[in-house]
């Protein structure tokens, strides 16, 4: 499985959090997506995290795999079960409900 | 230039289609699925959408060499697999000699988060990646209505669909979609019958707890299609559908002639015999001997070196084996000489388009050169007039095609004119049309037998009377009476006042030769009588005659011895009147 784009964070002492983001090229749809998920991540999840960007059309393969369907689609990996959300995550509410983080109380 | 020739008009570009390798499919889109673009199945549950789409994939495989992907979105790989294996569809096999490429798509909606604004084009790259590993001209999805459980955006999905169709015609692919059957539309989201280039419906009715599966092909752009709907079954070796009626008339014909099996009946055909490949239809009442007479060809049919497939719907084969023994036809030892297959079921066992399928499959096994259907009558209790007229075409337009003489036998009810008359209304298809029926009188009944019709070949006009003895069936011969021809007990009192007469002619002959000989023989005897009177009479007159002879010479004796003693004086002539 090679990897695209692997944006690695520093590492928690925390169960760590693996991410997937499956986009295909750079649609602003996927890079609404990431910007996103990077801010979330960054507020919520900060040190615990891993973020993985997969370009689909570049390895059209591994869309099987995670049962892609949907552009963008953010597969939560670990901590099991997997969790899938679809969209440009520009709902914070719904992608945290989604990805099951307990939001770190408002700065 | 206003006035194009036809063949100028064949020469315009068709459009290009891809043969399905479905039985009888490709014949109802006259060459198969429109080439490069989606087709839409929909239909409700068990029609066998899934099946159909199986089928296109692993024909397009092995037999036109077109590589194809079934995307598969409620059943797993190993599943498909499975299901089909019974039909003698490998897709393992397949997947490995990279022919086949099958990709389950799964779809849960309680693991999906939707958040903002998304589109499918997951589904079209990975779509596209299959299709690109192994080349493939084949796509099926099965089925999409499932990408609609699973997002609950349906703007989106409408529209997704809608590209996706697009998408997959630019990509040149043939592509199946199946969709389920909607309340009142073709599908349940009323989207996909309008993108699609081609719509076939499957339907699956129940009449009289009759199922028949009917295929119908809804739009086809840019090509004609037959428009009926067609019955369809999913056999054995997959899906066949069978038009219901051949399109053209154009089977090769045979001028061999096939005995009938009874020596009297060949005698009342011109030709003796059927011609054969043509069909013949037996009617008759109840007990009229149909059965004998359909077992007597089929009898001669094996003795003559043929073959033969007997569809016994009333009988068992022991039965019919039994009964036909009685009559001296001994079809058991055909039987074990493998040129006789007795094939026997309730009618109702299937429904027509089985019986009709059980006998397509047999004959392209057996391979017979006479199949003989006894009764046709009894499919009635299976479908209606209409289906049973449209099975009984297309029966007969199989086995005129395939060259294969066949002989139906049909009860009828009633009587008079209305024996002329078959249920099936098949009389018009058959080519020969003998009627058996009973002849009653002075309390009696008889079987008499008539030929209606015989295409291309002089026939008897005379209703023969014919019995049922145990050497088989004996014609008997016309005899006729002062009204008419005569049959039964009034034959035999026919034929023994014939026999009357003729022997009080024969003694009356007797009598006046024998009278002749007596007035031969009293003439013969007045004749000799006559004779022997004449022989007296005439002995009498020779006696007389010799008398007067020897006196004359006594004087004249004694007259030479007066004159010798005294010499004649110079009247001696008067001696001479003196005598």
């Amino acid at each position: 499985m090679a990897e695209v784009a692997a944006v690695e964070l520093e590492e928690g002492f925390q169960e760590m959090w693996e991410l997937r983001l499956y986009v295909a090229g750079q649609t602003p749809k996927s890079v609404t997506a990431l910007a996103n998920l990077k801010k979330y991540c960054e507020q919520h999840l900060k040190g615990r995290y891993k973020i993985e960007v997969v370009d689909l059309l570049v390895n059209p393969q591994l869309a099987e795999g995670d049962q892609i369907l949907a552009i963008p689609t953010l597969v939560r990996k670990v901590p099991e079960p997997i969790r899938k959300i679809i969209g440009d995550l520009s709902n914070e509410e719904r992608v945290l409900v989604g990805l099951d983080v307990r939001p770190v109380s408002s700065k | 230039m206003s006035a194009h020739s036809p063949a100028a008009a064949h020469a315009l570009p068709q459009l290009p289609k891809a043969p399905t390798g479905i039985e009888g499919l490709d014949e109802i889109t006259e060459g198969g699925l429109p080439l490069g673009r989606p087709t839409l199945i929909c239909g409700s549950a068990g029609c066998g959408k899934t099946l159909m789409g199986i089928e296109f994939l692993v024909r397009g495989a092995l037999e036109f060499n077109e590589p194809g992907v079934l995307m598969a979105f409620e059943e797993t790989a190993p599943e498909l697999a499975a299901n089909v294996t019974s039909l003698g569809f490998d897709l393992t096999d397949l997947q490995e000699r990279k022919l086949l490429r099958l990709d389950h798509v799964h779809v849960d909606r309680s693991e999906i988060e939707e958040t903002g604004e998304y589109d499918l084009e997951g589904l079209f790259i990975r779509l596209g990646y299959a299709i690109d590993s192994i080349g493939a001209k084949r796509v099926v999805l099965d089925t999409i209505e499932a990408l609609f459980a699973g997002f609950p955006n349906q703007a989106v999905l409408r529209s997704e669909i809608r590209r996706l169709f697009h998408w997959l015609k630019e990509k040149g692919v043939t592509a199946i979609i199946t969709a389920e059957r909607g309340d009142g539309s073709l599908t349940r989201q009323g989207l996909e019958e309008y993108v699609s280039d081609c719509v076939i419906l499957l339907d699956n009715r129940v009449i009289d707890q009759i199922t028949t599966r009917r295929l119908r092909v809804v739009k086809y752009r840019g090509s004609t299609h037959g428009t009926n709907e067609y019955p369809y079954l999913i056999t054995a070796n997959g899906i066949s559908v069978l038009p219901v009626t051949s399109l053209r008339l154009d089977h090769a014909v045979s001028s061999r002639v096939v005995s009938t099996g009874i020596p009297a009946l060949d005698d009342m055909f011109g030709l003796r015999g059927y011609y054969e490949g043509s069909s013949v239809l037996v009617t008759g009442t109840a007990g009229t001997a149909k059965t004998t007479l359909a077992a007597s060809f089929a009898d001669q049919i094996c003795r003559d070196g043929g073959r033969c497939i007997f569809f016994a719907f009333e009988e068992s084969p022991a039965q019919l084996l039994r009964n036909m023994a009685s009559v001296s036809i001994n079809l058991q030892a055909h039987l074990d000489a493998g040129r006789l297959l007795i094939e026997a079921a309730r009618p109702t066992l299937n429904g027509l388009e089985q019986h009709l399928v059980t006998l397509h499959r047999l004959v392209k096994e057996f391979r017979p050169t006479a199949v003989v259907i006894d009764p046709i009558t009894n499919l009635i209790t299976v479908g209606n007039l209409n289906e049973v007229r449209s099975m009984l075409t297309r029966l007969i337009d199989f086995l005129k095609v395939n060259g294969i003489t066949a002989l139906f036998t049909a009860l009828v009810s009633g009587r008079g004119l209305q024996q002329e008359m078959t249920d099936e209304g098949v009389s018009s298809l058959v080519d020969t049309w003998i009627s058996v029926r009973d002849l009653e009188g002075v309390g009696e009944r008889n079987r008499g037998l008539s030929i209606l019709k015989s295409r291309g070949m002089a026939h008897s006009n005379q209703v023969r009377e014919f019995l049922v003895t145990s050497h088989g069936i004996e014609l008997l011969d016309v005899v006729l009476g002062p009204t008419g021809i005569v049959t039964g007990a009034s034959r035999l009192a026919q034929q023994m006042q014939e026999r009357a007469e003729t022997l009080a002619v024969q003694q009356e002959a007797e009598r006046r030769d024998r009278e002749v000989e007596r007035r031969r023989r009293v003439l013969e005897a007045n004749i000799a009588n006559l004779r022997t009177e004449f022989e007296s009479v005439e002995e009498e007159l020779r006696q007389i005659s010799a008398n007067e002879q020897s006196r004359r010479q006594a004087l004249l004796s004694g007259q030479q011895r007066i004159a010798a003693a005294n010499p004649p004086a110079p009247g001696a002539p008067t001696a001479e009147s003196g005598q």
